[in-house]
């Protein structure tokens, strides 16, 4: 089990004074998805981008801190007392990432002439590598596991030890693309490049798919698809709780993805902060209503 | 042995003698370029007549041509110093006969060996001195089985003594002459080592003819001359690699390469080089292609003080095709002032320059290109793509294509890109577990994907991890 926690957290623009964040509390344990919702500008994509590490922000206030439970990586890392909270804020977004935190871009980066399979390969291979250091302590005398002597790519150079192999890799990559529908031609693929808005947004649910995260954020994910496709992304997010047993914060605008991934959790954003929060009948509540009457019940002003 | 030469042997056997014995006598001994030293190159390579004689011609070239200066942003040569070059010559000759032991080399290449992941073995035949690398031996192999279509592949210097006639009517006559620039001149006199190619008419070479250690093993590999002759409807691919820094002790690198490719003929020249960061690395690289034949110039340059390399192709024959592909990266302290030239001097020609360059550290990057399409050259076509990743704003990359077009029913196209390595890739790179250095290391290895993807699989690998330790700053 983990558990994502964000106490009073502000944040504004690294360099300006702009802020964008004013207080948010919000908690999102594994197997529970939350939906985040409210208007544009009101801080929901910040929030994400603030938990996952992008320099373009800086916190003043507040806290992001992860628990994570002795079950959270299986029995290759073993979770002491002391490191079972971490303090994201503390940490650089790699770090953040090999403790199980994981962001769904809206935009994701589109990097050429990196293939998908070298570059899944190689953050499956950084991630574990990162959490072996992180919880160095605790390790001990544990006797390594042996390189298994998986076949590798020579321009990938050889698995060292401990390390996903190629062709090990290539099993895993083709399960989790089966799973999520999609064509076997993406792992030959450039990362992003040229790929259509719902091919990326795919994408991005066969990513955490791969790297396993223990709480997910995933920024509009819905945004650009088409029904199809919407549908595929929501079994992948779904499969992600119910097989990895993942926590979800679901960023939206629309209800629409609601149908498909039901919430546990509704938050309303409003100016930077949870102005309120409810159950998935919410969300409903939104949809009909619109956000001007949340608004008009926190402030008593529309 | 020609009666000059034993005119020679009587004047000057002494100095002769130190310069094979005594290795820092012979640095000492001979200062400047000078005839006396032009000869004694020439007679410690048993050269005939003909030789010694268009090594003395281009001496004199090369005293009389002033050095390039004035072209815009051009790289500093105020600190080469071609009055001190020759002493720089003498201990790679010295080196073949005298470095034995690997110990002996310079710490820097020694740890960049090491940082390769390259083995002992392997670090034995780069430096020159293992004779048994597995490698030899295959390409002894091979080179049986090319021996009976009639392909010939050896050092320069044997082709002038078993080639004559064939060296004779192309070294340095119609593709790169002496006179054709002040480095040019320069090679011209003082060259030594290379590589002879010769493919008869209808031959394929499968495989790639490979030139790997040849420049630490032949030691005085700074002035090396390639001479590829590919006739009617043959193909060969020829690359050359050196991919360790050259010993500290060499401060310039005058190549030469000399391609004839004939009607139909296909040639692919591919190179990997990396100089140490006190090298003035000035080169003339240039292609002669017959009728409907096909050069491909791919190379990746790294390393060096300064270099400027314009590997040239002339279309002389109707529906020649040529393509560029290039990449440079400059760090810290380092000027790389790189690209292609192409004349299009026949109807129905074609070219792609394809140049990537990466800055880092305050390094600086040019692409320097010209395109020449002369009056009557209609249907002809040319793409240029530029692109340039800097790593940082006190690296500096700049673009100068020049194009000279003489006919109006031309296809010309140019385009160019420069860009910063983006904070977002990176952030999208590190959120997935990335640090950031294995970010930039990604980013850079997809940057440069189009080069890697056309050399053979150990050239790729060796180019990624060079481009690796440079971006570590590791390499000396």
């Amino acid at each position: 089990m983990a558990r994502l926690e964000l106490n009073n957290l502000h944040a504004e623009v690294a360099d300006g004074d702009e802020k964008i964040l004013e207080g948010v509390d919000l908690e999102v344990e594994s197997g529970e998805i939350h939906a985040l919702m409210g208007p544009n500008g009101s801080g929901k994509s910040t929030t994400a981008k603030v938990i996952a590490g992008h320099p373009a922000y800086e916190v003043t206030e507040g806290e992001v801190l992860i628990h994570l439970e002795e079950d959270e990586f299986g029995e290759d890392i073993e979770i002491g007392e002391d490191q079972r909270t971490w303090d994201l804020l503390e940490l650089e977004p790699n770090e953040r990432a090999a403790l199980g935190v994981f962001l769904g871009f809206q935009y994701p980066a589109e990097i050429e002439g990196v293939t998908m399979t070298n570059f899944l390969r190689t953050a499956l291979n950084a991630k574990i590598e990162e959490r072996e250091e992180l919880f160095e302590d605790e390790k001990g005398d544990e006797e390594e596991e042996g390189d298994e002597g998986f076949e590798t790519s020579p321009m990938e150079g050889p698995a060292d030890e401990g390390e996903v192999g190629v062709a090990e890799f290539q099993g895993i990559l083709q399960e989790k693309m089966e799973q999520l529908d999609m064509d076997e031609k993406f792992a030959q693929r450039y990362l992003n490049a040229g790929f259509s808005g719902g091919e990326k947004k795919q994408n991005e649910v066969l990513q955490a798919a791969i790297l396993e995260p223990s709480i997910a954020v995933l920024d509009e994910i819905d945004s650009g698809l088409d029904i199809d496709r919407l549908q595929d992304v929501s079994n992948g997010i779904n499969a992600l709780r119910d097989q990895q047993g993942t926590g979800i914060l679901q960023i939206t605008h629309y209800q629409r993805i609601l149908d498909y991934v039901e919430p546990d959790y509704v938050h309303v954003m409003l100016d930077g902060q949870i102005a309120k929060s409810g159950d998935a009948s919410l969300a409903e509540e939104l949809e009909d209503k619109g956000y001007d009457w949340v608004r008009e019940e926190v402030y008593g002003t529309a | 042995m020609s009666s000059e030469q034993d005119h020679l042997k009587d004047t000057d056997t002494e100095a002769r003698f130190e310069f094979k014995k005594e290795q820092n006598a012979a640095v000492k001994s001979d200062k400047g370029l000078t005839e006396e030293v032009i000869r004694m190159i020439s007679e410690d390579k048993d050269e005939p007549d003909w030789m010694l004689e268009r090594r003395l011609r281009a001496l004199q070239q090369f005293q009389n041509m002033p050095l390039p200066t004035d072209w815009p942003g051009q790289p500093d040569l105020t600190e080469l110093d071609i009055e001190e070059i020759v002493p720089y010559i003498r201990p790679d000759v010295d080196k073949r006969e005298g470095v034995d032991d690997w110990t002996e080399l310079p710490d820097e290449i020694k740890d960049t060996f090491d940082k390769l992941g390259i083995p002992e073995a392997e670090k034995n035949a780069l430096s020159g001195v293992g004779a048994q690398y597995e490698s030899e031996v295959v390409y002894q192999n091979m080179q049986e089985q090319w021996e009976e279509k009639g392909v010939i592949f050896m050092n320069m210097d044997r082709a002038v003594q078993e080639h004559p006639e064939l060296v004779k009517e192309h070294f340095m006559t119609t593709c790169v002459p002496p006179s054709d620039n002040k480095f040019a001149a320069l090679h011209g006199a003082v060259w030594s080592g290379g590589s002879f190619v010769y493919v008869p008419e209808d031959v394929t070479v499968e495989m790639p003819v490979q030139a790997y250690f040849r420049m630490n093993s032949e030691g005085m590999g700074q002035f090396e001359h390639t001479l590829i002759i590919a006739e009617e409807g043959s193909e060969v691919h020829y690359i050359e690699g050196c991919s360790a820094p050259k010993y500290g002790t060499h401060n310039l690198h005058s190549g030469g390469v000399e391609v004839f490719v004939g009607e139909d003929a296909h040639v692919q020249y591919s190179t990997v080089q990396n100089w140490s960061k006190n090298t003035f690395n000035l080169n003339t690289k240039r292609a002669i292609v017959e009728e409907n034949g096909t050069m491909e110039w791919v190379s990746g340059s790294m390393g060096s003080k300064a270099t400027m390399l314009y590997p040239c192709s002339i279309l002389k024959g109707r529906g020649a095709t040529d393509t560029h592909i290039t990449i440079a990266f400059a760090g810290e302290g380092q000027d790389i002032d790189t690209g292609a030239k192409v004349y299009h001097n026949a109807p129905n020609t074609k070219s792609t320059i394809e140049s990537k360059s990466i800055s880092k550290d305050g390094g600086r990057t040019n692409y320097r290109g010209l395109v020449h399409i002369a009056d009557g050259a209609e249907n002809s076509s040319t793409a240029v793509e530029c692109d340039a990743l800097m790593f940082d704003n006190e690296s500096t990359s700049d673009t100068m294509p020049y194009m000279e077009i003489e006919e109006s029913k031309v296809d010309v196209a140019h385009e160019a890109t420069v860009g910063k390595i983006g904070d977002e890739d990176i952030f999208y790179l590190q959120s997935r577990g990335l640090d950031d250095d294995d970010a930039k290391k990604m980013i850079v290895a997809g940057f440069i994907e189009p080069i890697t993807e056309e050399l053979p699989i150990e050239y790729a690998v060796e180019l990624n991890r060079l481009i690796e330790l440079e971006m570590e700053g590791s390499l000396g």
